[in-house]
């Protein structure tokens, strides 16, 4: 299944939640965000989000800038 | 100097780009004693493993995420809410950039960000072109602080912009914070002393040879200035005295 | 917020203890700063600063200079009504005092603006008693029909109105706006203002905010001198004008430092102003506000007027009458008595022999 993780398609196993990305890419829950279809998730919401075909994924954190 | 809210003693805000590590950053702010830092918000990167940027932040410090990447007011608005909604307080600077030459604001889609973020309840730091008519719609759309640049991001050029912050200083009741371009000590003190209540300082203390001793230098630097603006230079005679005396007729 | 609020906080200020307190320093350094805080203006206005007259003058002069040039702009006030609801204790119009009533008639205006037109002035401040009755929006109306047929520029000084009706005269062709507060200080006003509309200190008080929001292009304000200490009415002048010019940038905003004079009625000024004290007064407003107009009326002698153009005056009436119709009628009777009765033409020449030039217009809109 096809998804936009950050702008770019990528490939994903079928019924993935996003807890289920967060760690497949494993990344570290507590330094990030997530914004699905452009709405923002709360962490403990990220369980119940099975992701579907051509959803839009934004994972974000904050980083270095002035 | 209370800015939403919160008491703020140092002067010096602290961008924090750049730095060659990540590590240096909370020294930099402890020997500076900044309060109030700034931070930005990014995709992750899925390729490398990057650091947690937070974890560098002294949990006393004002973390302040900024909207650089929005290109207009829109994306500016769901950056603010995003860092928010992360759990990043409700200070934000506007940062709306479209210019990639010399990274100069969009003042006009900084307003529109400004109205909308202020009435969300966010504390509004507008990055901005000095420019008084704008900086006056700032004020009205809630701003809590104008943030004028002093040359472009990055450029360490100093206080091109004197003449224009100069007279924010002069018009504007809230505070000025002299934001970008400041690449010296002197050129802090000098934005101090003409009145502003801050500045916002990042690639000249980060590129520096020894960055934690140039936020020292900073730091005092910036306390040097503010203590002058306060008690108030003496005077120094511009011209000589005229020799056709103007107020000779008056006899009573 | 409005001045009223900005001038509250002033309420329990102790003048006298500043200025005792001002010294020679104080006045050097407030006199060399390049921005002039309120207390710095202050300062210039104290006792203290009248031995540092000299180097005042020079800086304000200087000033004056740089940002108006040599110029004078010259108008000339037109009365064509003297009805008034008032019982303003020091004017020669009050309700009270018996005198012939008048109102021009249209043909009469015209009459008038006729005979100044041919002077060769193009800006005129027209005044109205204060009646709201005999001297209605509406006739202020009719007048600047009749006075834009002549005059670029139309400046009204007329009873307070509301932010409405100001836009409604600028509508139709006014674009200045004069009012004096008389006084500042608020018990002396309740006590110099014992009767009629007159009376609402704060709506006058807020009458030049109401002109600047209806889209006038100057606004002129002042305190008649001499109803209260000068100092502290030069001091809140002052911090009107730049609370103004500050709120509304886009307006021209000028001051007035008006003296009384003995009017019909013969009302004892209880403050004596001198020369000196006015000339310091223009003075110290110049270094706080270097933009800020000024404009000298010809209640002044013509001597000290001759002086006053290099005093950072931008702004002087001449050929003036202060009666009802008194130009086709020299035998009228005036609201108070001309000191410098010099024509336009004479006013040219004295202005021309200091170097300076006379404007009669300085814009029109087009």
């Amino acid at each position: 299944m096809n998804i936009y993780l950050n702008g770019k398609a990528t490939d994903i196993p079928d019924g993935l939640t996003i807890s289920g990305l967060v760690a497949q890419r494993r990344l570290n829950p507590e330094t990030i965000i997530v914004e699905h279809n452009y709405n923002l998730v709360k962490k403990e919401h990220w369980d119940g989000i099975v992701l579907k075909e051509n959803d839009r994924v934004e994972i974000l954190r904050f980083v270095e800038g002035g | 100097m209370e800015i939403g809210g919160r008491q703020i003693t140092n002067r010096l805000f602290l961008g924090t780009g750049k730095f060659s590590s990540n590590r240096l950053i909370p020294e930099a702010v402890r020997a500076a004693g900044v309060q109030v830092v700034t931070v930005a918000l990014r995709r992750v990167d899925m390729e490398f493993e990057q650091e947690n940027i937070a974890a560098y932040i002294p949990e006393d410090c004002i973390m302040m995420p900024n909207t650089s990447g929005a290109r207009n007011a829109q994306e500016a608005v769901r950056i603010a809410r995003l860092a928010r909604a992360a759990g990043c307080g409700n200070w934000v600077k506007i940062e709306v950039i479209s210019d990639n030459r010399y990274l100069l604001p969009d003042n006009y889609e900084t307003i529109k960000a400004t109205e909308i973020l202020a009435g969300e309840g966010f504390v509004v730091l507008p990055y901005m072109s000095p420019d008084l008519m704008v900086a006056k719609k700032l004020v009205e759309a809630g701003a809590a602080a104008v943030m004028p640049l002093g040359a472009p991001i990055g450029s360490n050029r100093g206080l091109k912009t004197r003449e224009l912050v100069r007279i924010l200083i002069d018009e504007i009741p809230l505070p000025i914070i002299v934001d970008a371009g400041l690449g010296r000590p002197s050129e802090a003190a000098e934005a101090m002393e003409m009145g502003a209540a801050a500045v916002l300082v990042n690639t000249a203390i980060a590129t520096a040879g020894d960055p934690v001793a140039m936020a020292r230098a900073f730091s005092l630097a910036v306390a040097a200035g503010r203590l002058a603006y306060l008690a108030g230079p003496g005077e120094s005679v511009e011209y000589a005295r005229a020799s056709s005396p103007l107020t000779g007729f008056l006899r009573d | 917020m409005s001045f009223y609020e900005e001038r509250k906080k002033y309420e329990n200020f102790d003048f006298d203890g500043f200025f005792e307190q001002v010294t020679d320093a104080d006045v050097r350094r407030a006199i060399n700063r390049d921005r002039l805080t309120p207390l710095d203006y202050l300062t210039l206005l104290s006792p203290r600063a009248e031995v540092h007259l000299e180097e005042i003058a020079q800086k304000a002069h200087r000033l004056t200079v740089q940002h108006f040039g040599r110029v004078i702009l010259l108008f000339t006030p037109i009365y064509v009504a003297n009805y008034c609801t008032n019982q303003c204790l020091y004017c020669g119009f009050k309700a009270t005092n018996r005198l012939e009533r008048k109102k021009l008639t249209p043909a009469e205006v015209e009459e008038e603006a006729r005979i100044i037109a041919a002077t060769g002035l193009k800006h005129i401040l027209l005044l109205t008693g204060e009646s709201r009755s005999k001297s209605p929006v509406s006739y202020i109306r009719e007048c600047v029909e009749i006075l834009k047929k002549y005059f670029t520029s139309i400046g009204i000084e007329v009873y307070p109105l509301e932010e409405e009706e100001y836009r409604e005269l600028v509508e139709a062709g006014v674009d200045g706006f004069c009012m004096y507060q008389e006084v500042y200080d608020e018990e002396v006003y309740a006590r110099l203002h014992p009767a009629g509309p007159k009376r609402n200190y704060r709506y006058r008080l807020e009458a030049p905010e109401r002109a600047c929001r209806a889209g006038m292009r100057t606004v002129n304000i002042g305190a008649l001198l001499g109803l209260h200490e000068w100092r502290t009415e030069a001091f809140f002048t002052g911090l009107h004008a730049d609370y103004l010019q500050r709120a509304y940038p886009e307006v021209e905003i000028s001051i007035s430092p008006p003296r009384m004079r003995p009017e019909l009625g013969g009302f004892e000024p209880p403050v004596k102003v001198t020369d000196r004290n006015l000339v310091q007064y223009i003075l110290a407003f110049r270094l706080f506000m270097p933009r800020g107009g000024v404009t000298i009326s010809s209640r002044e002698r013509a001597e000290l007027r001759d002086h006053l153009v290099r005093l950072g005056v931008t702004k002087m009436s001449a050929g003036s009458n202060t009666a009802v119709g008194g130009r086709s009628h020299p035998e009228a009777v005036g609201q108070f008595e001309i000191s410098d009765g010099r024509s336009v033409a004479e006013m040219a020449a004295m202005i021309y022999s200091q170097g300076y030039q006379p404007v009669y217009k300085d814009w029109q809109m087009v």
